[in-house]
């Protein structure tokens, strides 16, 4: 099984964000994958091995559209175990979900994956967009936000579990297809390939961190560098953000020094009880 | 300038009151587009939530088959393209629940649209508001295409209220379904006798601080007496005490009750992404030093075990005193 994993860098957000003239000002960000796509890739990583730490088959590739210090970034998920990188360059600033889902639709056309799986959202820039657009573009299926897959033994179709805001949904895709992954995709037995691993396969409940001969092997894996003309795109933005400013922040109340002074503040100073 | 489809999602035979805060937005946004708000609704037997949704708007497309019981991404953005396309409209608007954020941008990329997720205000034609980064910045954002596609977040916007006279609802041409080979299986459904977590008044969350599932009993009873919806943080969730169902965050729901009651939680960025435009905010942790308590309007610095049965006890004795 052949599978197309993304990878976006963005900035550590622990870090308080800094706003100069109506810009975020990226300038001193620590750069970090995005948490959702290193479950993503997690979660590909899974599908191609026999369990835990087990023999792997099938190839996982790293896709990324960035700057080209985001090869960066993509070395770790290389070191985490994805096999290779294609890193499309491009200016974060001239990108949006239509754009970045318009390359990476070219991407496939190129490498013909079984499936595309995607984080649900960037921590970022929030839009949750990308993996819906891109199915959308190439005609095929989207199972979003998934807490679960198994793929089927003859690798034609995937069952996915999703939280929904009624409960849980169980869908079942055919392959190709496009997957975006939520927190849940992690747990230990979240992940299954039937052509591949046990029933009672199980892994660990994180993502996993590179180990030291995963980051020396890295180093000789190849991260190709290619350009939207390369893939026939001139790829511009529908949507543009033209200011961003701080929201008013809230200010810290006053203590209490019970809980009879909290109710009766709460029924008698806000009126909300 | 033309007319704004407005995606409605239903629930029996009414429309689902999650959709009606993006009714408003789209209302905002016809004014600016110099065109009628369209109701659209999808799915098998929809007729009398069809006709629900005429008391809000004047012209009510119902794409009514077996075929579209469920919710899939892959038959439903292709029937909202189809009624942009139809009724000469050039924006489309939801709310951003889990089925719009599913379906909406499909249906974006099948008109070659722009989107703009999680709108807080409409601007313009094509200009709006949303937070990014965790809510931590506010962008304005502009649209370049001729037809615009918005999310709404659902506590931005106050629910539409019913029009003067009805509308007409008419019946779609729902014509090809194919749903690509995708078909829902089965939805196992939480029931909860409380009210849906994004449109309660009151909000009682816990945090990994409640150490156990069982701990949140204690919750459960402090949320009923206030009639209001249970909420956890996302650690809380992870630790598996919870389902994540409840989780409140920039990864969760976003919610923007009149009350919300933080318990043990210490306040993560992730977890005020999702609570902070909440009008009263109590927070009540063991460890004073705790981030939570910079947004908290009421803070009590106090163990859970403490705080939360004599607070219940409070509350009953102000209840009695009526």
């Amino acid at each position: 099984m052949k599978i197309l994993v993304t990878c976006k860098r963005v900035p550590n957000p622990e870090q308080k964000l800094k706003l100069t003239g109506g810009k975020i000002d990226l300038s001193g960000a620590n750069w970090q994958v995005n948490t959702f796509d290193e479950y993503a890739v997690e979660t590909a990583l899974r599908l191609t091995e026999k369990g835990k730490g087990g023999e792997r088959s099938g190839e996982v590739v790293v896709a990324g559209v960035g700057p080209k210090e985001a090869a960066q970034q993509m070395r770790g998920v290389l070191a985490m175990g994805a096999d290779r990188g294609l890193l499309v360059v491009a200016d974060d600033a001239a990108l949006d979900a239509d754009a970045v889902a318009r390359t990476l639709a070219k991407l496939v056309e190129r490498e013909k994956p079984d499936l595309v799986v995607l984080g649900k959202q960037t921590v970022d820039g929030d839009s949750n967009q990308v993996g819906q657009i891109l199915a959308g573009l190439l005609g095929w299926p989207q199972a979003t936000f998934l807490a679960s897959i198994v793929v089927a033994a003859d690798g034609k179709s995937a069952t996915t579990t999703r939280e929904v805001d009624a409960g849980v949904e169980e869908k079942r895709v055919r392959l190709p297809a496009v997957l975006t992954v939520d927190l849940r995709i992690i747990g230990k037995r979240a992940v299954r390939n039937e052509g591949l691993a046990p029933a009672d396969a199980e892994w660990e409940e994180t993502q996993r961190y590179a180990s030291l001969k995963g980051i020396m092997a890295a180093k000789k894996k190849e991260i190709k560098e290619l350009t939207a003309a390369e893939l026939g795109l001139s790829p511009t933005a529908l949507m543009k953000v033209t200011s961003s400013e701080a929201p008013a922040g809230r200010k810290a109340g006053v203590r209490v020094a019970s809980v009879e002074e909290l109710v009766a503040k709460l029924h008698n100073e806000a009126k909300v009880i | 300038m033309g007319a704004v489809v407005f995606f409605c999602e239903t629930s029996g035979k009414t429309v689902r009151s999650a959709s009606l805060p993006a009714l408003t937005a789209a209302q905002a946004m016809a004014a600016h587009h110099g065109g009628p708000v369209v109701g659209v609704v999808i799915g098998a037997g929809v007729g009398d939530a069809a006709k629900d949704l005429a008391r809000y708007v004047g012209r009510v497309i119902a794409y009514d088959d077996a075929r579209l019981t469920h919710p899939l991404a892959e038959t439903y953005a292709p029937l909202l393209a189809a009624a942009v396309k139809a009724a000469g409209a050039t924006a489309l608007a939801a709310t951003a629940t889990s089925t719009g954020k599913d379906v909406l941008p499909r249906a974006a990329a099948l008109l070659g649209a722009g989107m703009v997720s999680d709108i807080v205000r409409v601007d313009g034609t094509n200009r709006f508001r949303r937070p990014a980064y965790a809510g931590n910045v506010l962008e304005d954002v502009e649209v370049s295409s001729p037809i615009v596609v918005t999310s709404a977040r659902q506590t931005a916007f106050p629910p539409a209220t019913p029009a003067a006279a009805p509308g007409a609802v008419e019946a779609g041409q729902v014509g090809t379904i194919d749903a690509l080979g995708a078909e829902v299986i089965a939805v196992h459904e939480t029931k909860s006798a409380r009210p849906e977590l994004g449109e309660a008044k009151v909000v009682v969350s816990g945090g990994r601080g409640m150490k156990a599932g069982e701990n949140f009993k204690i919750l459960e009873e402090l949320t009923d007496l206030l009639g209001g919806a249970l909420g956890a943080s996302r650690a809380a969730c992870d630790a598996g005490m919870v389902p994540n169902d409840l989780q409140v965050g920039q990864t969760g729901k976003v919610v923007a009750p009149q009350l919300y009651i933080a318990v043990a939680i210490s306040g993560a960025i992730q977890h005020l992404a999702g609570m902070k435009g909440s009008k009263v905010i109590v927070a009540i942790n063991k460890d004073g030093e705790a981030p939570i308590f910079q947004i908290a309007d009421y803070g009590l610095v106090a163990t859970w075990e403490a705080a939360v049965p004599a607070l219940i006890a409070e509350v009953k004795k102000l209840k009695a005193a009526g």
